[in-house]
Order: structure tokens, then sequence, then C-alpha cells
């Protein structure tokens, strides 16, 4: 089977095609850099997604927030349930965590500002 | 028990109020929306006619021409932007006859300034003109004006004159009484009134029919327009009309008094009394009629379209009467916005001969602040304002240069503005280029901190036009 | 309040704080930056999504991280700035006339000006789309302000006019936060955004793009209640026969983005039609000496990445001006064979290496970027694939420049 897939890791979008064999990557073409390489991978076992939202602030308002690292495709409608829940310090800073390994997938969510500017 | 209950509050309403608000008297002002100046006053060609359309010996004839006569003082008063630009009907050489009878009529209802010009003069005058048009009438009174501004104005006065505005009011039944007319409203208010006005525009006929009077009816006529970007407004420095046809005068282009141009109104008689939809044939309508006047207008710089409807009454012309102490005053289609103080002022005068009016109220307050007065400032004015309150240093709108004060100004004046656009009719804070891309956010969390609603409370016009849901997150 | 200043920088965005750097780091220090909103780093604030900075920082960054780290930049060099403070009008003999709540009104007498206020989204109003007027229509830019700033749900059931990026990035945001979004029109038969924002943000949640399809109808008395939309044909009209309604409470407009030239025009620099900016030599310079322009107050860019890039351009030229250094060189137009839309800078006035940056009309695949001088090819450069979206690059060399023979490089796309 051939997957075809537009690269995500940078703007140039790269269009890749990947050969596939009962879930087994056989080739990969189209991939201009070795990160090109390593989605293509990802993206036909397992696709990851950084995520990025709002986090509620104690006290009213929102503040922006990301996963440090990139989640489960899957996993990211139940990952904004959770975020949705927390309540990030008014003093918070930029880069701070505001959840720790959030649903075990080994990412932290990071607020991505200061909440006071 | 009030005095007087006025029925609608666009121009005519507003000004009826503005006028009998100087005695001393019980005045309320009923209105179905969220705000005043609503239905066709929001939307018409902001012109003040020099009077010589209507059939000599109408009421449009006698309201025009008095009402432009005394446009420019009104205006001044009640601080609203007046332009005497001049108009011309403009005709192309087959077209000359109609042109001629135009005059002829404008001088038989005594409208002064009129003069017939010939196609070189008119070239002159406004070299973006289509060259093939070879004669047209200049009317020197021909002006402009604000009717959204000028309703506020004047409904501002009266309120600061301490007559009542309720908002919201929706009349759905009046009752005879011996000493009056209950007026009930859709929402369960009641409230008692000796006298009545109905200047309720399309519905006019409705309100006739609650106080059993029923012998005519108005048929909403639509009226599609575009407004350029500022950048055009100077691209016709007077109003261009065409020889008028049975339905109107046509596709006009004009400048407002802020600065854009104005194209339109298309004319299409309907029967529903809220459709303000714009349609793609109207759309194709006022492209091909203004080009017929006015040569290459630039169509890629309208910032927005709209629509309003004119109240065309049965008789042909204003239906303005009194009985049993109902002052009717139906189908003020075109020239109603210039007719206005004209029609205010007689329906003063229907009062004051019935006795219901008495003195004048000691402080009677004739003017009001202009509403653009800040911009209108010199820089030392400005500062020494903006030292007393920074918010006037605060631009909110970027495209048209609103400051935060002036917002906050708009919201505590009377009549308050309470919805996001009618924050922009009193300001013009999001009616620029952007219409409100940069600066909504900001009006509408101005709007929920100075009336104490939440943020998600606050509506574009009031009633379900609602402008965000609920938070996304945290407490609710 | 009457003050002079070396270098004013109108906006505190990416691009003003980029140009202020430079400038400094080139050795001026009287800079003042004027920013009309609350905070430095301008429309990045909003843009919470990530894939901001893989040129300049290496990494992927969101907007706010990429504004934060030129935040700290200007704050470590203790260059001034001035927050909640609009500039009203410049004039050519580099009068600032700007406005506050503390200082009042003011005038500030520049040496040099940097014009970087960016630019802002093409309003509905401009689109003549029939229908009611009815709460529920925003430009997607505003949609984004209030979810991502304000923290509230303009919509539950969205359609998205417009396939631009900051349109995609909203399908993804509203659904994330629980809206539905029914459908992006395209009116081209292309996207003009990014491929990955494509996949991304539509693909991932099913959001269908409805390419050569457009929103011909608005429905709702007080809040949209849905839209009709309707497949355009190759002169981008609407068929008839293909209209289709779609119940939805939220229209999303994000059909294009354009300069926000207005203080541009005030002092009469003179605008490129086609890029809605100055027109500007290989320093920024625009028509007036020592004003220049930088980010997409000059063009629309699509990585704020290259808007810092071009950024330090301007603000290393505006201290070279201010320092009194002049440039040499005879005056070259770039002109384009109009498959290639419009070239910046549009002339180059020196003899150094100049990165000129350009857009194309359409998408072509298999074709060359040709640059000539005369009959003389001095570029010519492969690409398997050109599209209006992305922007493309060619370096002319200062030694080309030198030995250009006419006043002309033309600036062509050829197969």
């Amino acid at each position: 089977m051939t997957r075809e897939l537009t690269c995500i890791v940078c703007p140039k979008g790269c269009q890749l095609k990947v050969e596939l064999e009962n879930n087994k990557i056989l080739s990969v073409e189209g991939y201009t850099c070795k990160r090109g390489l390593e989605y293509a991978n990802t993206e036909c076992t397992a696709p990851m997604r950084t995520l990025t939202t709002t986090a509620p602030v104690v006290g009213g308002g929102v503040v922006p927030v990301k996963t440090d690292k990139p989640v489960p495709k899957e996993l990211m409608l139940e990952c904004m349930k959770v975020i949705n829940t927390v309540r990030v310090s008014p003093d918070a800073k930029i880069g701070d965590t505001v959840i720790e390994n959030i649903l075990d997938t080994g990412a932290n969510v990071i607020t991505t500002r200061n909440v006071k500017v | 028990m009030y005095d007087i209950a006025i029925i609608g509050a666009g121009v005519v309403g507003g000004m009826v109020a503005s006028a009998l608000s100087k005695y001393d008297i019980k005045i309320c002002i009923l209105e179905k929306q969220n705000d005043v100046a609503m239905g066709a006053t929001r939307a018409n060609s902001a012109i003040v006619h020099a009077g010589f359309d209507a059939k000599e010996g109408t009421l449009k004839a006698r309201f025009n021409v008095r009402g432009s006569e005394m446009m420019e003082e009104v205006a001044a008063r009640l601080g609203v932007k007046y332009k005497r630009n001049q108009s011309l009907v403009v005709g192309f050489e087959h077209e000359r006859a109609e042109v001629e009878a135009i005059y002829k009529r404008g001088l038989k209802n005594g409208v002064k300034g009129l003069r017939l010009i010939e196609k070189e003069e008119l070239q002159t005058l406004e070299p973006n003109l289509n060259p093939e048009l070879s004669c047209a009438l200049l009317a020197e009174t021909g002006a402009i004006v604000c009717p959204y501004e000028l309703c506020i104005a004047s409904v501002g006065n009266a309120m600061d004159n301490g007559a009542e505005l309720m908002t919201g009011f929706e009349v759905c039944g009046i009752d005879t009484e011996e000493d009056g007319y209950l007026i009930k409203s859709a929402d369960g208010r009641v409230i008692k009134t000796k006298y009545l006005v109905n200047s309720a525009g399309v519905y006019s006929d409705r309100i006739a029919e609650m106080t059993g009077d029923c012998d005519f009816k108005i048929t909403p006529r639509r009226g599609e327009y575009m407004l350029l970007d500022k950048e055009c407004g100077n691209f016709t420095e007077r109003t261009i009309f065409h020889t008028p046809t049975k339905m109107g005068k046509g596709i006009l282009v004009s400048p407002t008094v802020d600065g854009n141009l104005l194209l339109g109104p298309t004319a299409t008689d309907i029967e529903d009394k809220e459709d303000t939809s714009v349609t793609p044939e109207g759309f194709a309508t006022i492209f091909a009629k203004a080009s017929d006047n006015v040569a290459n207008i630039p169509f890629n710089k309208v910032i927005t379209s709209f629509c309003g409807l004119r109240s065309v009454g049965s008789t042909g012309d204003f239906i303005v009467k009194e009985r049993n102490g109902v002052v009717t005053l139906g189908g003020i289609e075109s020239p109603g916005l210039t007719s206005a103080p004209a029609i205010a002022e007689y329906v003063e005068g229907i009062f004051k001969d019935k006795g219901v009016l008495g003195n004048i109220k000691a402080d009677y307050v004739a003017t009001r602040k202009p509403a653009h007065y800040f911009s209108t400032l010199s820089m030392e004015e400005k500062n020494e304002i903006i030292k007393k309150d920074p918010a006037y240093g605060r631009i909110v709108c970027r495209c048209e240069g609103i400051t935060e004060g002036e917002i906050v100004e708009a919201i505590r004046t009377n009549p308050p503005a309470c919805d996001l656009d009618s924050v922009k009719r009193r300001t013009r804070g999001g009616m620029g280029r952007c219409q409100g891309g940069f600066c909504s956010p900001i009006v509408v969390g101005l709007i929920a901190r100075e009336r104490g609603i939440k943020f998600e409370d606050v509506t574009k016009f009031g009633g379900g036009s609602i402008i965000n849901y609920y938070k996304t997150k945290g407490d609710k | 309040m009457s003050v002079k200043a070396d270098l004013v920088i109108i906006g505190g965005g990416p691009a003003g704080m980029s140009a202020a750097v430079a400038a400094y780091d080139a050795g001026i220090r009287d800079i003042l930056i004027l920013e009309r909103d609350t905070s430095l780093g301008g429309i990045l604030r909003q843009c919470i999504h990530n894939g901001f900075g893989l040129h300049r920082f290496k990494e992927e960054l969101t907007g706010p991280e990429y504004a934060y780290r030129y935040e700290l930049m200007v704050r470590e060099r203790n260059i001034p700035f001035k927050l909640n403070t609009m500039v009203l009008d410049i004039t050519q003999d580099k009068v600032v006339t700007a406005i506050n709540g503390e200082d009042g009104l003011f005038e500030i007498e520049a040496k040099s000006i940097i014009l970087a206020m960016g630019c802002r989204e093409r309003p509905k109003g401009a689109l003549n789309i029939s229908g009611t007027r009815p709460a529920g229509i925003f430009t997607a830019g505003t949609a984004q302000r209030f979810v991502n700033m304000d923290g509230y749900m303009p919509g539950k059931k969205v359609v998205i006019l417009g396939s631009g990026d900051i349109g995609l990035i909203m399908a993804r945001r509203m659904t994330l936060e629980g809206a539905k979004v029914e459908a992006v029109c395209e009116l081209m038969p292309y996207s003009g955004g990014l491929a990955r924002n494509i996949e991304q943000c539509l693909n991932d949640f099913n959001i269908p793009l409805m390419l050569s399809h457009t929103v011909v109808e608005i429905h709702g008395k007080e809040r949209v209640t849905g839209v009709t939309i309707a497949r355009v044909d190759e002169n981008r009209r609407p068929i008839y026969e293909s209209r289709q309604y779609i119940e939805c409470d939220t229209l999303l407009l994000s059909v294009g983005l354009l300069p926000e030239n207005e203080l541009t025009k005030s002092a009469d620099i003179s605008l490129d039609r086609i890029t809605g900016g100055a027109i500007v030599d290989q320093s920024r310079q625009t028509k007036i000496e020592g004003v220049f322009a930088c980010g997409n107050v000059l063009h629309v860019h699509d990585l704020v990445d290259y808007v810092s890039e071009e950024s330090e351009i301007a603000g290393r030229s505006a201290a070279d001006y201010i320092k009194g250094k002049t440039t040499t060189g005879k005056d070259i137009s770039l002109i384009t064979d109009g498959k290639v839309r419009y070239t910046v800078p549009q002339k180059i006035s020196a003899e150094e290496n100049v990165t000129v940056y350009f857009r194309v009309s359409d998408i072509y695949r298999n074709v060359r970027i040709v640059v000539r001088d005369g009959e003389s090819i001095l570029v010519n450069k492969k690409k398997q694939k050109v599209a209006p979206g992305e922007m493309e690059t060619v370096t002319i060399t200062a030694d080309m420049i030198k030995n250009i023979k006419g006043n002309t490089l033309s600036f062509s796309i050829e197969s």
C-alpha cells in the first residue's frame, strides 16, 4: 500500500510517498531532510502532534500553553480536557510547567508567555 | 401616566420627542429594538433634499422645503455634522425635458438656489461624471447629514430634557380608555398615556390598526447601498442624482458627512417588513446605474453594503394626521429625513393647539454636545482632556482614530450605547476600513465593564445577536 | 511634549523589535519604539500555535515565545519603547505625531523612521456577499483574539471562507475548543495556506477543504443561522446549480491580509500597487531618505522568520543613514513578467549582495526562475513547484550588480 503525506515538520511541506506492507514501512520518497524521514516513520506508525492551546488562570483569563514535546495525535482532545481543568497561577512565567507528564505521554504542558505582561 | 408617548425612535420620532421635550410635560419614547435609529433611519441616503422632487401641493413638498430650511440650524444645535455640498440632477440629452420639468417644479415648491447648467459647467464642477451627460439641475441648498447621528442626538436631547426612552418595548396592543391609551409591550410592560404619536416607520400601519384607524397601508421598499472607503470620499463633491422615475430618485452617488462615498439605493417593493438582506441583483443594479452617471467608480474600495426599508404609504404622500389624541406619522419615505424637523414642528403645533404643552421648561436645554467634538479639538485642548482622563489618549479604533474616552462617553451619554453597533453609530468606532476587526474585542470589553455585564452578554445589536457564546474554560 | 530621537520605530511587533535590535547593535542608542497595543509582540501575541522560529532559532516556537525572545533582546539593550501609543501622522520631514494616555498628543522629530505597522485582514465588506448582516461574522484574526486572548467562544458551528493560514489555524483552534467546523471554502482552485497547515489543521480533524467554492449568501436575522455556498467556474463566478446550504452559527473570513499603510500614505510615500506596501530599495528605504519599511507593512510574509530577517536589514540601514553613511551605485529597477507578481525590494541602488523576495501569481510546476540583465541570464534556478502562498527568494550578488549593463533586472518564471 502507498500512503501520500504532507510533511508538517517545517513550512516547506514536502510531499512524501510511503510504501507500506502490513503497517511496516518499506520505503519513503520525497523527503528533503532527515526530519522528514522521521516524520514519515512516526506518522505511519504512531502519529504525534505538539498541542498548543490556552489554560485558565486563577482569577480569570487564559494563558497560552503547549506540550513541550509531541503527544499522540489521538490524545489531543483528551489532553484538552485535562488542560481545561487546571488553574494556572497568576504569577506563572513563560516556560513554567502547568501539568507534568500529561496522560502519561511523557510531555509536560508549559506556559508560552508570562501570565502578567 | 405620560402626557405623550411616541412609538418608534427613528429620526421622525426622535425629532418629535426633541421638539416636545421643551415643554413641561411627561414624555416617553417606545422603541422595540435595543437602540434608536434602527429602522429606515439607519440605512438611507443621508441627503437633505432641496425640495424639487415632490409634487407641488403635497405634504412631501411642504415638509421637504421647510425641513431643508430648518436642517442647518437643527444640526448645529444638536451637534450633528451637516454639510451643504449641493446636489445635481443630471441627464443625458434625451432627458433634457425632464430635467427642466424638475427645475420648474422646484420653483413652484419655493426652492431657492436652483439653476440649470450645461455640459461644460457640469464637467468643471464634477470632473468624474460620465462625459456623455449633457445637462443638470444644480441645487445650491442640497446638503448631507448623518441620519442616525441626527436621530441619536434628537433622542439624546429629549432625554436630557426629561423624556424617557424604553428600548425593547415592542408594542403589541393599544387599549383605548376614557382618559387616554394603555400601551402594552410584548415583554409584559404596560404604560399609560394621554396622547400618542405613531412614528413606527414600516409598522406605522400596524400601530394605526391597534388604535382603530386603519385607512392606509405601508409597503416596505427595499433600498440597497454600498459604502466606499474614505479614500473615495472626494470622488464627487456634490450629491449626484439621475432624473427620477416613479420608483424614486434612482441610484445616487454622494459623499457622506464622514467622508465616505455612498452609492444607492435600489428600489424594490416587498411585503416583508424585516427583509434587509443585500442581493446580487442589488449589487449589479448599483454598479450599472451609478456608473451611468459617474465614470470609473472604484468599486474595489467598497467597505460595506447594507439595505434599508423605506415606508411607502398607500396614499402616495406622507400620512400626517391627528384623531382622538393619536398623531399618525406614516409613509414617511424619502424625503423623510429632510422633512423630520418640519414634521416635528408641525406635530408640536398640533399639541400646542390642543393645549397639551403648556409652558416651556425653566431648565430646558436646547443644545447637545457634538458627538464627535473630541476629534475637532486642537492639540492643546485634547491634551487638557487627556490629562484629566487618560482614556482619551488611548486609541481603540485605529481606522477612525476613536479613543477609549469617546467610547465610554457614548456608553454613558443619552441615549446610552448598549451594544457593539450602537457604539459604532455614536462614535464611528468600528466603522472604518477594517470594519471592527481590531477594535470589536476591545469595545466588547468596554461595554461589559461600563454596563457591569458579562463579556459574553454583550451583543451586536440586542436580542439574539450574540457575539460570544461562553468562556472557553475556567470558572464560568 | 515635544522630543527628538535618532530613530523612531512605528510598531513593536516582530518587525519593529528586530529592526530596533539591529539598529542598536549597529551602534544607535537614541531609539524609540511606539507600540499601539498593551505589550510588545504585535499579532504574534494571539498566534499561540507553533511553527515559528525554525529558521531564526532552529527550533519550533509558538508566536508568544518568538515574540518574547525579541522582547528580551529589546529589554536587555534597554531600548526605550512606549506602549498604548498610537501614531497618528508622519510627515515628509520625519515629524511623528502620536497619542497615548500618559503623554497625551505629542510630536517627535526623528532623524530616521522605520515603518513596522504590520497588516490587517481584508474585511467582509470588500466581499459583497449577499444576504443578511447578523452577528457571527468575524475575520479569522478577530475570532483568534476572542478565543486566545479573551478566552471566549465566538462560534459553535463554523464555516470558514478562505484558506489563508489564519483561517486554517482557526479551523483547528475552534475544533480543539469544542466547535464543529463544517467546511473551509476556498475561491481559488488551490489553498493560499501552507501545505503543513492543511495537513495538521484540516486533515487531522477531517475538516473538508472545498476548493473553487465560495459563500454566496449569509442567512440569519440576529445571529448567523447558515450560509449558502457554491462552486465557482474558471472565472470565479458562482455556479447557481451548485448552491448548497450549510447550517452554522459562524462565518469566519480568512480572505487576505493588507499592509496597513495609512501613515505611509500620509507622508506621501509611493506604494507598490501589488504589494500594497512602500516601494523600497535593497536597504528597505522608501522614497523619503531616512524612512524605511519592513515586515508585513511592506509586503505580507508567510513566515515571521523572514520578517525578522528583513527588519534587520531595515534596522542596519537606518543606523547607516543616521551615521551619515551613504551608498553608491546606479539605480536598477526590478521588473516582473506577471507570473512573478512582485519583488521586494523593487529597486537596487548599491553594489552588495541582495536577497530578492518575490511571489508568483499561480501554481507552476517544473519551472525555472530566471533573472535577466537585458539578454544575459544572471540567475537560472530550477524549481519543482512554486505557489502564490509561498514566498521565493533569489540572491543577486554584488558582482552581478557591478556588471549589470542596463538599468533593469527582469524576473520571470519560465518552463
